[in-house]
């Protein structure tokens, strides 16, 4: 095995529900992802991808098998041990999920002061450089209410990126945008991955963006049907 | 202020960041908050108004123990003692001296045609020493048949300061069918029994009741010689007199319990301190509403939150900032129109009802316990934020 692979995840299954209504939802998924990549994950609605990305995220905890997450075990990790894991990972969301009574930089210094007080002037630099990097420079005082659907998107990106994440999970955060936006933040995560070695493993149905990702990865009814790289 | 909450907290403030985004929410839970206040400050201030009053009908008097019947909870109620019982307690080492004290209700029908219910003293004119020194000096000129000293406090009378009845210029009342001479003044103020007081002497007292005998007054007062324990003497003077009939106590001890009785055991107080309970309740209720809508509307984000690696400590903290801000800002309003309040109701009733820093600070932290306690409930619904539901 390659040390360096953030993610390994062998033989896992999921299953949700209880006594009859239990149902499994992932059956027998392996897959490794290597550092630096863009891995999409597609399939159809209900085809377990979801499942798969919450399961890696340690969102969910892990019933069978073993998800290997920079190098922890998630199969019986400690919601302690899950929490200080979450803090290495960014997470952006079909909706953005921005607080609403907090400006974009405040949402930004969000993904910061989860690791604690630190120099509030350099959080600040910190946020600021984000936001100029996903194109924001001139909106940072904004509301959420008062940003595009576009640009929302945008300061989640700048949010999930700001505290230089090994990984970055992505749950269609194109699908609220129109093609040109939903390009320009796939192409920024690409880069920003390319720059700083972060791992982005993203869920979608968006065909406009494949073109972009190192490696897809099809689930259907929970199982990988396929695992190609794009032509 | 969101730079200073910045600074107190180490981290954004966002629950006042929330609080003051929706305005029509934060006003609608300060008025809340200010409402829950308004209605514990005014039970309050009626019961401490009680308080002092009971406090107040004591303050004619100046003794060391009081001899009491058994049955009188306050001074006011209870059985006639009989005046055997003064001499047997002056039989007992350590008494200096004993004198009895009379106490009736009355009414005085004003000129203006207006009634005023007064509660009546009498003291013998020789016991000067076992009344309050600010009036005592007036004691021997009650001496002369049908005088009295008016409390000018009293509820519905008002005297100009050049215009107070004295022994050369008497105010002509007529009390219980009594013509009597008012021939001073002194200040204690209306109460939850009476519109206010009147000092007369002994004599005058048995004329104003003519179905009050002079055997039986309605206590006896005692003053001990310096050096003596109350407490133990106090039961010395039970043990000679050995009657059922009578509680002999240190005066200070009867007060504590008269306070007690009336502010526990009688309707009145009890509905002042239900009514406290009540309001405290209004507050929690209200201000549980607001944040539960508040968790309520924002638990996508908290879960996202959740996501990024925000322990359940952050979001307590968050739901208390809110807590303790709209505490404090529903707290201001609730003081100012209890003031208000208290005003209007000290002019109409004449009652001691005024706030004091001791209440003011008790309701404040009250407010903040009750709106922590709101909080810790409203973080419940923290639990459904689930960040694997955002996906």
């Amino acid at each position: 095995m390659d040390q360096g692979d953030p993610i390994v995840v062998r033989g896992l299954n999921h299953w949700f529900g209880n006594g009859d209504a239990r149902k499994q939802a992932v059956f027998d998924v392996s897959m490794r992802v290597k550092r630096g990549s863009l891995t999409i994950l597609m399939g159809p609605s209900g085809s377990g991808k979801t499942t798969v990305l919450t399961l890696m995220g340690c969102l969910r905890d892990v019933q069978d098998g073993s998800v290997n997450l920079l190098g922890e075990e998630l199969n019986g990790a400690s919601e302690q041990s899950q929490v200080m894991l979450r803090r290495q990972l960014g997470f952006i969301f079909q909706a953005h999920n921005l607080h609403d009574s907090l400006s974009a930089r405040q949402n930004v210094l969000m993904g910061l002061q989860v690791h604690g007080k630190g120099d509030d002037a350099a959080q600040e630099r910190a946020a600021d450089h984000m936001l100029d990097l996903v194109g924001l420079a001139d909106r940072r005082t904004y509301l959420p209410g008062n940003l595009s659907g576009g640009q929302k998107q945008r300061v989640a990106i700048a949010r999930a990126l700001v505290s230089n994440p090994q990984i970055v999970f992505a749950d269609e955060p194109t699908a609220a945008l129109d093609k040109q936006s939903g390009q320009t933040v796939v192409e920024m995560l690409a880069a920003l991955g390319e720059q700083r070695s972060t791992t982005t493993l993203m869920v979608t149905h968006d065909n406009r963006i494949l073109d972009l990702a190192d490696r897809i990865v099809t689930l259907e009814d929970g199982r990988i049907v396929s695992d190609t790289a794009p032509v | 202020m969101t730079a200073l909450l910045s600074r107190l907290l180490g981290r954004i403030p966002i629950g006042w960041l929330q609080l003051t985004h929706s305005k029509s929410r934060l006003t609608v839970a300060l008025a809340g908050v200010a409402f829950a206040n308004v209605l514990v400050f005014v039970q309050l201030g009626i019961s401490g108004g009680l308080n002092q009053t009971i406090n107040l009908s004591y303050q004619p008097i100046q003794a060391d123990i009081i001899i009491s019947s058994s049955d009188a909870n306050t001074l006011s109620d209870g059985s006639p003692v009989a005046r055997q019982r003064m001499f047997q307690a002056l039989s007992v080492p350590g008494v200096a001296q004993a004198t009895p004290l009379y106490l009736a209700l009355t009414d005085w029908v004003r000129e203006d045609g207006g009634s005023t219910s007064l509660q009546v003293y009498g003291f013998p004119p020789e016991a000067g020493n076992f009344v309050n020194p600010l009036y005592a000096d007036r004691l021997p000129d009650l001496r002369l048949p049908s005088t009295a000293l008016l409390d000018r406090q009293s509820r519905g009378v008002s005297f100009e300061d050049d215009d107070l009845p004295t022994l050369n210029a008497p105010l002509e009342a007529e009390l219980g069918g009594v013509a009597m001479d008012i021939i001073g003044t002194f200040s204690i103020g209306a109460g939850f029994s009476a519109d206010g007081n009147l000092l007369v002497s002994d004599q005058t007292f048995l004329r104003l009741f003519a179905q009050r005998s002079a055997g039986t007054p309605s206590h006896i007062l005692v003053r001990a010689e310096p050096g003596y324990d109350l407490t133990s003497l106090s039961e010395r003077i039970s043990t000679a007199i050995s009657s059922d009939a009578v509680i002999v106590r240190p005066l200070q001890e009867a007060i504590a319990s008269d306070v007690s009785y009336q502010t526990t055991e009688r309707p009145t107080g009890l509905i002042f301190g239900f009514g406290v309970v009540m309001g405290a309740i209004v507050g929690v209720v209200i201000v549980y509403q607001v944040l539960s809508t508040d968790v309520a509307d924002h638990l996508r984000e908290y879960a996202t939150f959740k996501a990024m690696g925000y322990k359940q400590r952050f979001f307590l903290g968050l739901v208390f900032e809110e807590a303790v801000i709209m505490a404090v800002l529903g707290f201001i309003p609730g003081v100012l129109i209890s003031l208000g309040i208290y005003a209007g109701m000290a002019a109409a009733t004449g009652l001691p009802i005024e706030m004091d820093l001791p209440r003011a600070a008790s309701v404040l932290v009250g407010t903040i316990v009750a709106c922590a306690l709101s909080g810790a409930i409203a973080t419940r619904r923290l639990a459904a934020a689930d960040p694997a539901d955002l996906f």
